[in-house]
């Protein structure tokens, strides 16, 4: 059982109350305990099972601007006296930083709501070992697959965050995830693809059937890859590629981004840098989100905010720091952002695949090809070509480049939203990109 | 030296006997004890933004039977926590019937001082360097419009307790030291990253002003790329600076060459053993025993001593990198690559400091026998599909050459190759052999360990180049 709130509580105190003690005329500190077990299964037999009790505190000391922290999994208290002691230490010798402070107190979260984000189930490892058997019989049914590895986790969470203000909340959390991962080969080629599913209630999470069937065929249509010339085309981005895109935005929009100058929408605020039809959501009350939360990691509230609203920039992902520097306030994204989506567009899946004579669709991206400074972007990707609708043959060892800020406007969106992860996007189109092949 | 047991209910004693008792049946296994201090003194935006200290113990215990692991780790060392990790490893080993290989080879040699390196320099000494590299780059030139540098420094203690009480432990120093600097000109913006690092204290590696060579590079880099064009687009031929550049072996060969893909036959290379994987003349080794370096370790992460891997001997495959389980399971034996990013993660084969030896080409000869192509110098960082065998590498400093001469430089580009294939496409080895400047992490599984590479300038036939100019 993971660590109850009175216990959490109680350490975050004792911290709280060493730190004054040791001069501190601030401080903050989250005390978090997760415990997670895992199964791994490799071609239909138990290959792996793995359980984590993992304890975190961190702590932060202020001597009016002046700011130092710690962290440490030893939760013993004679640990923490020397820890708190040198951190106050190290707090005086830290030189002041005007920016530096705790959040404002009326910006605070007054409550934790229930978003029905624990399921108190515990999945004993017997049953993980049925899930995961049932999931393999089903991912190696055809010849060509050679290998296969899946693997099941069950994670529960309780934290606490305090303030010297007063501020002390926390929630407890839960998620079940399964993942298929299969290899196939044929006289050509050795290609690898998943499937992956993860939510807060064990009853939501997909069953093993479905799973091993989309990781299977995802696999197998891989085999025999061809590479093509380089040429300008139209790009479509399967789901899970066209979330890290969204992801890279976020990143672009961070108020310690935009206040250090290093991001390419720097000073881009109530402007057009999306084509109108696009809108971005960071809704924090979504019911089991995985991204769901009533306050962020300073205790600031959370609220929906509209990122994007007709393509214009409406608001940065803003935390108190970075606020104070920009003289705007809070809007509770210290951490990032909670559950993060582009709105579904007009098109349905199928005529966004007819949309051009042909096209790629991208199901896998390799490298770190996203330059935020300067919105350049450049991957290694696998995919299909696509002619006249149709998937014509995968392709490989091709890269795709371009800028953010043309690809932003070029951007067309199906109506396929679904929420899988904490950042999701429908099927995604940017046309006019670079493809460099043979 | 970390006494594990101090303030603990929990006796060496008692340790060595839930140990022994718990592996019995199985095969093979340990219980792993650490504790890490480390910290990061940052300097970003004209001020120190960050200043941080953390003190991490834990334990991870593991036990093997057959191909099968069971593994459970715990912040508390105490009788109770230890107790329920063994439980929980005997519930999932219920029908283990091996026999403990209590063998493990010895070796008193260490690569790197005992030093805590987070205490050889005080703090204000720190804050000191940083406030002078923030003012040397700042004055240096007017277009820096961002500078950000920070030490991060650490010292890891490990213990090893194997079935029958046998003990190993390691006391692991390590540092970085990193610049990056923004430069804006007409508008445009560009980075530039440099750092230095490795197993001694931060003042070896900082004497003599050394920092102001690390910040020169930094905004060297940067400054290069403000006068960067577009990148070609298409397969071309491809000149590799010396050094960190050899994250393409990394990347290309290295990870394929790992124990556990191989076992498993999911890497591009597991039928490739004592077959040509690549031109005459290129040696591949993987070495831990450089002294000081990020890579190296003095015992892997399961005790065994690390050594000088050869894995490709002029062209053709020698050696897996394997720890003991798969070793044992490929009927060989370990070679001292068994590493984890902590005690919360399991042992995998992996890198330590990868190395291409010398050829005897110089890096001239190479450029001026490319008709069109490009000369990467620096990069970001690599990725690889070990199965498909695809990888890349982000460029963060090159150049076209054109007629057998350098020319402008282009921005950065994503280059993508083929891992099995990329190193028969080598057609001249250079003379001049660089280890990196020691700032390599190497994600696997979720797991980032500290790694080194290594090369001479190279020329490869052809490579795709991500660029976008047609």
């Amino acid at each position: 059982m993971v660590k109850d709130q009175e216990y959490l509580e109680k350490k975050a105190s004792y911290c709280l109350d060493l730190a004054k003690k040791f001069g501190a005329t601030n401080a903050s500190v989250s005390v978090i305990n997760s415990i997670s077990e895992t199964v791994n299964f490799r071609n239909k037999k138990l290959d792996e099972s793995n359980r984590s009790d993992d304890l975190a505190i961190e702590i932060s000391t202020y001597i009016n601007k002046k700011k130092s922290s710690i962290s440490s999994s030893n939760l013993l208290n004679e640990n923490l006296d020397v820890l708190i002691e040198k951190c106050v230490e190290t707090t005086k010798n830290t030189p002041e930083d005007e920016f530096n402070s705790l959040p404002d107190k009326d910006l605070l979260a007054q409550e934790v709501k229930d978003f029905d984000l624990y399921d108190e189930t515990h999945f004993e490892n017997d049953k993980k070992i049925d899930y995961l058997k049932q999931l393999e019989e089903f991912a190696s049914n055809d010849k060509k697959i050679v290998n296969t590895e899946s693997s099941f986790s069950e994670n529960k969470s309780n934290f606490i965050l305090a303030n010297s203000q007063g501020f002390c909340k926390g929630y407890k959390s839960s998620s079940f995830s399964a993942s298929s991962v299969i290899v196939a080969k044929d006289e050509n080629s050795m290609e690898r693809d998943y499937e992956y599913t993860s939510k807060c209630h064990l009853k939501d999470i997909k069953d093993a059937k479905s799973l091993a069937k989309i990781a299977a065929d995802q696999t197998i249509r891989k085999l025999s890859p061809q590479k093509i010339g380089s040429e300008k085309i139209s790009i479509i981005f399967d789901k899970r590629i066209a979330k890290g895109i969204l992801s890279t935005f976020a990143s672009a929009i961070a108020s310690s981004s935009i206040s250090r100058g290093t991001s390419f929408l720097k000073d881009k605020i109530h402007k057009k840098i999306f084509s109108e039809t696009i809108n971005i959501f960071d809704k924090p009350d979504m019911l089991k989100g995985l991204g769901s939360r009533s306050f962020d990691a300073e205790g600031v509230k959370t609220d929906t905010l509209q990122l994007v609203e007709q393509g214009v920039l409406k608001h940065y992902l803003v935390d108190t720091y970075n606020g104070n520097k920009l003289n705007i306030k809070s809007n509770g994204r210290c951490g990032g952002t909670s559950n993060l989506y582009l709105e579904n567009g007009k098109i349905t899946y199928k005529d966004l695949l007819n949309s051009n004579k042909k096209s790629l669709y991208i199901t896998e991206t390799i490298g770190h090809g996203s330059n935020i400074v300067t919105g350049d972007y450049s991957v290694g990707a696998t995919g299909f070509f696509i002619e006249n609708g149709e998937f014509k043959y995968p392709i490989n060892e091709i890269t795709i480049a371009g800028n953010f800020k043309d690809m932003f406007q070029n951007m067309i969106l199906a109506n396929d939203l679904e929420f899988k992860y904490s950042t999701n996007s429908p099927t995604m189109m940017i046309e006019g990109m670079v493809v460099a092949g043979k | 030296m970390s006494n594990f047991f101090e303030k603990s209910d929990l006796s060496r004693n008692d340790a060595n006997d839930i140990v022994s008792d718990t592996l019995k049946k199985c095969d093979d296994g340990e219980l792993y004890l650490e504790n890490s201090k480390s910290e990061t003194i940052l300097l970003d935006d004209n001020k120190i933004k960050n200043s941080s200290y953390s003190s991490d113990l834990g334990f991870g215990f593991r036990a093997v039977s057959n191909e099968v692991v069971a593994y459970s780790h715990s912040n508390e060392i105490s009788k109770n926590s230890l107790k329920r990790s063994s439980d929980n490893l005997r519930s999932t080993l219920k029908s283990a019937k091996g026999i403990y290989n209590h063998s493990i080879p010895k070796s008193n040699k260490k690569y790197y001082e005992n030093i805590n390196p987070i205490e050889q320099k005080t703090l204000n000494e720190k804050i000191k360097v940083l406030n002078e590299v923030n003012n040397y780059l700042r004055s240096k030139d007017n277009n820096i419009k961002q500078v950000t540098a920070n030490f991060n420094g650490e010292q890891k203690s490990i213990e090893i307790i194997r079935s029958g009480g046998e003990t190993l432990t390691d006391i692991r120093p390590l540092i970085r030291f990193n610049v990056s600097v923004m430069v804006e000109k007409n508008g445009r913006k560009e980075t530039g990253v440099y750092g230095i690092g490795g197993r001694q204290s931060y003042d070896t590696y900082l004497k003599d002003n050394n920092w102001k060579s690390v910040c020169d590079e930094a905004l060297r880099i940067a400054s290069v790329n403000l006068e960067s064009k577009p990148a070609p687009a298409g397969e071309m031929k491809v000149v590799l600076g010396p050094g960190w550049p050899a994250i393409l072996i990394h990347e290309a060969i290295g990870h394929g060459l790992e124990g556990d893909f191989n076992r498993k036959k999911t890497s591009a290379f597991h039928n490739l053993m004592g077959q040509r994987v690549a031109s005459e003349g290129v040696t591949i080794v993987d070495d831990g025993t450089i002294d000081n370096r990020r890579g190296s370790l003095s015992i892997d992460d399961e005790g065994t001593p690390t050594e000088k891997t050869v894995l490709i001997e002029n062209g053709i495959l020698k050696n897996f990198m394997q720890d003991r389980l798969n070793a044992r399971l490929m009927k060989t034996k370990s070679t001292g690559s068994g590493r984890r990013e902590n005690y919360r993660h399991i042992v995998l084969p992996r890198m330590r400091n990868t190395m291409m030896l010398n050829g005897k080409q110089t890096q001239d000869e190479m450029i001026k026998s490319v008709d069109r192509g490009i000369f990467a110098v620096s990069f970001g960082g690599g990725q690889v599909d070990i199965t498909s065998g695809k990888f890349v590498f982000n460029c963060t400093e090159a150049y076209e050459i054109i007629d057998g001469k350098i020319g402008s430089p282009i921005k950065g580009a994503t280059l993508i190759g083929d891992g099995p294939s990329i190193l028969k496409e080598v057609s001249m080895v250079g003379n001049d052999m660089m280890l990196d400047p020691g700032i390599g992490t190497c994600g696997k599984a979720g797991q980032g360990v500290p790694v080194g590479v290594a090369q001479p300038s190279i020329l490869i036939n052809k490579m795709t180049v991500g660029g976008t100019k047609l």
